[in-house]
C-alpha cells in the first residue's frame, strides 16, 4: 500500500468514524441519563436523510434551508418519540422502555416503507461538495474534509453545553440521580426532552451527511449505522461524549482499514463492529473512558 | 374427588381434544390454515425457549434468530440428499464432507438443537459475564455475526441464495409433538429446584450468590437449554416452509419472538403459549391490510409494510398500558373454573407466593 493510498483511506476512515461518533453521542447521552438503549435513534438518522431528500430534491428548496428544515423535522420526531413511547414508562422497569424502543424503531422503519416506499432513492450530490482537490496524489473532495470538521466542531459545542451551561449541569445531575435532581426543583422531563432534541439533531445531521457520502436513502438505512454507533458508544465508555466520538473514529478506522488491507473480507464488513464489541466488553466492560461500575448491594 | 385426580382428568380431556383436533385438521382445513396452525406450535416452542432465557432467568437476549438460523441450516444440510446438494450449490461447490450427510428428520432435529446449544454455550461463556442491556446488544451482535457468516460461507451454506427443496417434514403431529415435549420439559423444569434457582437469579442475583448459588453456571445452563430450543424451532420452521435463506433470520425475527414473550407475560409458560397464538394469528390476519381490498364500490389498494406499522403500534400500546403482559408471571390453572373451597389454606398460600414474584 502506498503512502498516498494510506492517506486516502485515513481521510475516509475519519469521515465515516466521525459520522458514527455523531450518532453515538445521541445513544450515549440518552443511556447516560435514562439507562435506555434508544433503538429508535438510528431511525431518526434515517428520517433526517429522507427529510433532506424531500426538501432539496422533491421541493427544490435551497440546500441551507432544506438542511435546517430536515434537522428541525427529525428533532421534532425525536421529541415525539420520547413523549409518546418513553415518558409514560419512566417509572416502569427498564426492560419495558427498551421493548418500547424496539417497537418505535420497528414502527418508524415500516412507516417509512409505507410513506416513502421501500425503493431506495438516489440523492443528488451538490457539485461544489464533490469537486476534487488534488493534494499531491491524494484526491480529496470538500465533503470528505467537511464531515469530520463539522462533527468535531459540533462535539466541542455540545461539550460546552453539557459542561458550562445550566441545562448541561441539570443533565449531568440527572445522570447521577434522577430523583434527587427532581427534588432540587429541576424539571426533569424538560431536560430529558432537551437531551433527546440534541441527540436527534446530531443524528439527523449525521444522516444528511451520510446521504451525501453514499448518495441514496432507504427506510432501513439507519439500522446498521445505528448498531455501529451504539457499539462506538459502548466502546468509548457509555455516558461519555468525547468517548463516543473517539469510539466512533476507532470503529471507522477498523472498518475502512480492514477492508483496505484485506479486500477478501469485505463481505464480513458489518461483522467487524460486533466482533470488536464482544472483545471490548470482555476486556474492558465499561469502555475506554467509562467509569468503573461498582456492584451495589 | 381431590384436586389432583380432577386436574389429571381435565388434563387428559384437554389433551384428547387436542389430539382429536390434530387428527381432524389435515383433511378438513386448507394448506394456508394448516401452516398457520403449525407456525403457532413452532412459535410457541421458540417463545418458550426465549422465555426460559429472558423471562425465567432474566438474561436479556436478542440472539434467538441466530440460534434459529443455526438450527435451520444444520437440519437442512442433514436432510437434503447428495444430488440435491450438488445441484443447488451453483456459486461455489459444496464442501465435499457435507455431501454424504443424510439423516432421518428426527435425528436432524436433535442435531439442530445440539449444535445451536453448543453455540449457545460458546457465546454464553464469555458474554454472560455482562449484565442487562450489554448482554442484549452482545447477543444481538452474535446473531448478526452468524447471519453474516451464513451469507459469506458459500461452500457450506450456499450463501445468500439459501437452500430450497427441503422436504416438508414438519406436519401437525411433528410440531405439536415437539411442543408437547418442550412444554412438559419446561413445566417440570420450572417446578424443580432448578426452576427456583433460576427465579432467584432473576429476582436478585447478588442475593442468590450470597445464598451460595453459582449464578454464572446457572445462567450458562439456562442459556444453553434456551438456545437448544431456538435451534429446534429453527429446524422445524425450515422443514415447514421448505426453503431457508439468511434474510429469514434478521433481527426482526428475534423481535417477533420477543413480542410473543412480552405480550404473553415474561416468566409465564402459559403466557408464551397465548402469546404465540395471538401474535402468529394476528401477523397473518394483518396481511389483509396489505392486500388490495374492495368494499362495495370502494377500492383500497394494498399498502406494503402497513402490517408491521399496525403491529408495532400494538406492541407499544401493550407495553405502555399493560407492561406485565397478558398473564404477568401467573400460570394457567384449572382452579380458575371452580369456586374456591373454604378453608383451603394451602391453596391460598400458593397464590400469595405466586403473586409475590414479579419480573423486573
Amino acid at each position: 500500500m502506498t503512502l498516498n493510498m494510506f492517506v486516502q483511506h485515513t481521510v475516509n476512515a475519519l469521515g465515516l468514524g466521525s459520522l458514527y461518533g455523531l450518532i453515538a453521542i445521541g445513544y450515549t447521552m440518552v443511556y447516560g441519563i435514562l439507562r435506555l438503549i434508544n433503538f429508535a435513534h438510528g431511525d431518526i438518522f434515517m428520517l433526517g436523510a429522507y427529510f433532506v431528500f424531500f426538501t432539496t430534491i422533491q421541493f427544490k428548496l435551497p440546500w441551507e434551508l432544506g438542511v435546517a428544515i430536515a434537522i428541525l423535522g427529525a428533532t421534532i420526531c425525536g421529541l415525539l418519540v420520547d413523549r409518546i413511547a418513553y415518558r409514560p414508562l419512566r417509572s416502569a422497569p427498564r426492560i419495558s422502555a427498551l421493548i418500547s424502543a424496539i417497537g418505535v424503531s420497528f414502527f418508524l422503519e415500516n412507516l417509512a416503507t409505507v410513506v416513502f416506499t421501500g425503493m431506495p432513492r438516489a440523492v443528488v450530490q451538490p457539485p461544489w461538495l464533490m469537486r476534487p482537490i488534488l493534494l499531491g496524489e491524494v484526491r480529496l473532495v470538500p465533503l470528505g474534509i467537511m464531515v469530520p470538521v463539522i462533527s468535531f466542531v459540533l462535539v466541542a459545542l455540545l461539550l460546552w453545553i453539557v459542561y458550562k451551561t445550566k441545562p448541561g449541569l441539570a443533565m449531568r445531575s440527572i445522570s447521577f440521580d434522577i430523583e434527587t435532581t427532581r427534588l432540587m426543583g429541576v424539571s426533569v422531563d424538560k431536560i430529558i426532552a432537551l437531551t433527546f432534541a440534541l441527540g436527534s439533531a446530531l443524528a439527523a445531521l449525521a444522516g444528511i451527511m451520510w446521504a451525501l457520502r453514499y448518495p441514496r436513502v432507504e427506510p432501513f438505512m439507519g439500522v446498521f449505522p445505528g448498531f455501529k454507533a451504539f457499539i462506538a458508544a459502548v466502546f468509548g465508555g457509555i455516558g461519555s461524549i468525547p468517548g463516543a466520538m473517539v469510539g466512533g473514529v476507532i470503529l471507522g478506522f477498523v472498518e475502512i482499514m480492514s477492508i483496505a488491507f484485506f479486500p477478501t473480507l469485505s463481505g464480513y464488513k458489518d461483522a467487524f463492529a460486533f466482533i470488536l464489541l464482544i472483545i471490548i466488553l470482555l476486556v474492558r466492560p465499561t469502555g475506554l473512558m467509562g467509569e468503573k461500575l461498582e456492584e451495589k448491594i | 374427588m381431590n384436586k389432583k385426580t380432577r386436574n389429571f382428568i381435565l388434563n387428559a380431556i384437554a389433551l384428547a381434544a387436542l389430539v382429536a383436533f390434530l387428527a381432524w385438521a389435515p383433511a378438513n382445513l386448507d394448506r394456508y390454515r394448516l401452516r398457520i396452525i403449525n407456525l403457532i406450535a413452532i412459535n410457541a416452542i421458540l417463545g418458550l425457549s426465549l422465555n426460559l432465557i429472558y423471562g425465567m432467568t432474566g438474561m436479556f437476549s436478542l440472539g434467538h434468530a441466530g440460534f434459529m438460523a443455526i438450527g435451520a441450516y444444520v437440519s437442512a444440510l442433514l436432510i437434503l440428499t447428495a444430488e440435491q446438494k450438488t445441484a443447488m450449490w451453483i456459486l461455489e461447490p459444496i464442501m465435499p464432507w457435507l455431501l454424504p450427510l443424510h439423516t432421518p428428520f428426527i435425528v436432524s432435529l436433535i442435531a439442530a438443537g445440539l449444535v445451536a446449544a453448543f453455540f449457545g454455550l460458546l457465546i454464553a461463556l464469555p458474554v454472560l459475564r455482562l449484565g442487562g442491556d450489554y448482554l442484549g446488544i452482545a447477543t444481538l451482535g452474535f446473531a448478526e455475526i452468524i447471519r453474516i457468516l451464513i451469507v459469506n460461507l458459500t461452500p457450506v451454506t450456499n450463501g445468500s441464495l439459501g437452500l430450497k427443496g427441503i422436504p416438508a417434514h414438519t406436519d401437525l403431529w411433528m410440531s405439536y409433538g415437539c411442543l408437547f415435549v418442550v412444554l412438559i420439559f419446561m413445566i417440570r423444569l420450572m417446578k424443580s429446584n432448578f426452576g427456583n434457582v433460576l427465579r432467584a437469579v432473576r429476582d436478585d442475583e447478588i442475593a442468590a450468590r450470597t445464598m451460595g448459588i453459582n449464578t454464572f453456571r446457572t445462567r450458562v445452563l439456562a442459556f444453553t437449554i434456551g438456545s437448544f430450543g431456538g435451534g429446534l424451532g429453527g429446524a422445524l420452521m425450515g422443514n415447514l416452509i421448505t426453503a431457508i435463506d439468511p434474510k429469514m433470520f434478521m433481527i426482526t425475527q428475534t423481535y417477533s419472538l420477543l413480542m410473543i414473550v412480552v405480550v404473553g407475560g415474561l416468566g409465564s409458560i402459559t403466557g408464551s403459549i397465548i402469546g404465540a397464538v395471538l401474535i402468529t394469528t394476528m401477523l397473518e390476519w394483518l396481511r389483509i391490510v396489505e392486500n388490495p381490498l374492495t368494499i362495495g364500490s370502494f377500492h383500497i389498494p394494498g399498502i406494503p409494510g402497513m402490517r408491521m406499522v399496525i403491529f408495532s403500534v400494538l406492541l407499544i400500546l401493550v407495553i405502555i398500558f399493560r407492561r406485565e403482559g397478558i398473564m404477568g408471571t401467573r400460570e394457567f390453572s384449572w382452579d380458575w373454573f371452580f369456586p374456591k373451597e373454604k378453608n383451603d389454606k394451602k391453596g391460598k398460600r400458593e397464590i400469595s407466593a405466586k403473586e409475590g414474584g414479579d419480573v423486573r
